[in-house]
């Protein structure tokens, strides 16, 4: 009975995407081998323990957001007001460790104004039923301009000294701080959307938002959790990326929200919402880690290493497409 | 029920007066008619980004990969400039012209004929378009004295009073409006973004009406390149860096429903001199202009929620509008 309804309502929107999608954590597995093996042959001094390491920061930060984002993308919506909210949150910390408040302190008014921020793109969104794209759009230079006008053209320093370890503790050997909360996030994010009834309604939400509504899904609320979610990784990456910088300026992390999305979308997330999952999220993470460390290596300019990201934006999902055409 | 009709209009022209009201009663120069002028002057590449901008929201799409378009056309004419002096510039700002409309057509292919979701096709082009500036310019810049005379001249040139940059401004407004309320593609625009499946029916290609909208937004970005790098005479890699973002936010507090289907030119106009005038007179009144994205952040959010209240009656108020256009006679 059950498995005839499946068969006769379709509860995704393309099932040939979805039978693709099941081999997409393999093929990006795949992927991240052959561009490790490349990097390897290619620089001398890509394996070794300290410069792997090294190059994990390059993508820790970025995937915990990338996390919270995947769920938000599954549920319909996006935030294009991440990168934003760092640069709040880290001059919040700046202001308050000007003011000569301790480690414990910054750390909750981190995550207190990323929460904070989540909170206004969320009651934007579900109370005022606005786009998200637009709100955040409009969020993202709200938030990054109160930074500059707190800051101007100036910098915060003064950050204690034990609020190092956030960015640049090591939990053991080339085990980073960073490395380890990434992981737990990771183990977290993937029970939230996997293993439990919240994580069932996102997937709900994306595919049918209001047949998730007449099934009893409280759509407003679960997306205002979303919303909040993404604020609070938002604080917590703002809180490594201080700590690893050692100083706020309103510039910090310009950018990031499109490194954001192309790690969701390439880790097999539809931006049309409704499917993808939190493993190929991490591994999308590995993928664009290792691609940018190996292009540094080779000394290839931050600026033509976009040039990859922007491709590989599209490319993952023109190519199946193009795959699919050329099949049929 | 005309002011229902207008209520948009009429708001933001109140605003946009209000503004000057208010800036002229701490420095009356500001509304000299020749600070006006250069206000305008100002605002124009704004505006023309602005108009490309709108008509591929009205078909349910966006552009993000606009500024990254403009300084790539930008560095192309500055380069071609500085190796060969002798190209007249009619030339040049034709080649600009193409070369915005082809990377707009890249974009307008891969969103119909790939089905790629628009924001992520420009957020993939905007930065591979920037990329390649980094990569033909090998990071330099091209300078005031590298330029031909006649290049940097032309912008600045006034005719009746007005200097060419405004002139295109007015031109590229005039032709999207005649385009937009007088051509059937213009009717497709509203038709595609209102309601795609519809549009279908009465036989409207939508993925081919989205790709001719964004290839218009491509050529006039290509324009604006051409006029951005002449008028400050310097090309870089990051010219017009996040300008994407004020073109969107001309468009909304224009009254463009992200939506698609909804929204005039008139409106676009208003929104592109709102963001104009505000960065115009922030340094007037003291205050620091690092002001300008915090205003224009709320600007967008306070516009797009006035936007989504006025949808709400948006059925009748279409009933009335034809019922209007019927008794009055009047276009619609």
């Amino acid at each position: 009975m059950s498995d005839m309804t499946a068969r006769h309502l379709p509860d995704r929107l393309q099932s040939p995407a979805a039978r693709l999608l099941q081999s997409w954590e393999l093929l990006l597995l795949g992927l991240a081998i052959a561009i490790f093996i490349a990097n390897s042959l290619a620089s001398p001094y890509f394996l070794n323990a300290w410069n792997l390491s090294d190059a994990t920061f390059n993508f820790t930060e970025k995937a915990m957001i990338a996390f919270a984002m995947a769920l938000l993308i599954i549920a319909g919506e996006i935030d294009l007001s991440v990168a934003a909210i760092i640069a709040l949150v880290s001059t919040a910390m700046g202001a308050a460790a000007a003011a000569g408040a301790g480690t414990p302190l910054l750390v909750l008014i981190g995550l207190g104004t990323g929460l904070a921020c989540g909170a206004f793109n969320g009651l934007l969104v579900t109370r005022l039923g606005l786009p998200s794209i637009v709100v955040t759009i409009g969020t993202m230079s709200l938030f990054r301009g109160v930074s500059f006008i707190i800051l101007g053209d100036g910098a915060y320093r003064s950050y204690p000294p034990e609020f190092a370890y956030f960015g640049q503790g090591y939990v053991g050997w080339v085990i980073s701080f960073e490395f380890v909360l990434f992981g737990l996030c990771a183990l977290a994010y993937y029970v939230l959307l996997h293993r439990t009834n919240f994580g069932r309604s996102v997937f709900a939400i994306g595919n049918n938002a209001t047949a998730a509504q007449f099934s009893g899904i409280r759509v407003g609320r679960v997306k205002f959790m979303l919303f909040l979610l993404t604020g609070l990784m938002s604080g917590v990456a703002a809180i490594c990326l201080t700590s690893r910088l050692g100083s706020t300026r309103p510039s910090i992390a310009s950018g990031w929200e499109l490194e954001v999305v192309t790690m969701v979308v390439l880790g097999g997330v539809s931006i049309l919402g409704g499917s993808g999952s939190i493993p190929g999220v991490v591994i999308a993470a590995f993928v664009m880690g290792l691609v940018t460390f190996g292009l540094g290596l080779l000394n290839v300019p931050g600026i033509v290493m976009s040039i990859f990201i922007g491709l590989m934006l599209i490319s993952v999902i023109a190519v199946p497409r193009l795959w699919r055409m050329w099949r049929g | 029920m005309k002011r229902l009709l207008t209520s948009r209009e009429t708001m933001l022209s109140g605003a946009i007066l209000l503004l000057l009201a208010l800036t002229a009663s701490r420095f009356p120069g500001f509304i000299a008619p020749a600070n006006l002028v250069a206000v305008f002057t100002d605002t124009s590449p704004l505006l023309i980004l602005a108009l490309g901008q709108t008509v591929v929201i009205l078909t349910r799409c966006i552009d993000l990969s606009v500024a990254a378009n403009l300084a790539l056309s930008g560095m192309v004419c500055a380069m071609l400039n500085a190796a060969m002096p002798g190209i007249p510039v009619a030339l040049i700002l034709a080649l600009a012209v193409l070369l915005g409309a082809v990377m707009g057509a890249i974009n307008g292919a891969l969103v119909w004929k790939l089905a790629i979701p628009p924001i992520v096709v420009t957020l993939g082009t905007m930065t591979i378009y920037r990329g390649i500036i980094f990569l033909i310019s090998d990071g330099a810049w091209v300078n005031a004295h590298e330029m031909s005379a006649a290049f940097t001249g032309l912008p600045r040139a006034r005719i009746l009073g007005l200097p060419v940059l405004a002139w295109f401004g007015i031109a590229s407004a005039l032709l999207i409006w005649l385009m937009v309320t007088r051509t059937p593609l213009g009717r497709a625009f509203y038709a595609v973004g209102g309601n795609p499946h519809a549009a279908v029916y009465t036989g409207i290609d939508v993925g081919r009406t989205q790709f001719w909208a964004f290839t218009i937004s491509g050529a006039l970005a290509g324009l604006a390149g051409y006029l951005w790098v002449a008028r400050y005479s310097v090309a870089y890699v990051d010219i017009a860096g996040g300008f994407e973002l004020e073109v969107v936010a001309a468009c909304v507090i224009g009254g463009i429903s992200i939506a698609g289907g909804a929204g005039t030119i008139l409106g676009t106009i208003l929104g592109a001199l709102f963001l104009g005038i505000i960065k115009n007179a922030l340094p007037v009144v003291d205050v620091s202009p690092f002001w300008q994205m915090a205003i224009s952040g709320a600007a967008i959010i306070i516009a797009v929620t006035l936007n989504t209240r006025s949808a709400r009656a948006k059925g009748r108020i279409i009933l009335r509008r034809a019922q209007a256009a019927q008794t009055e006679g009047a276009p619609a």
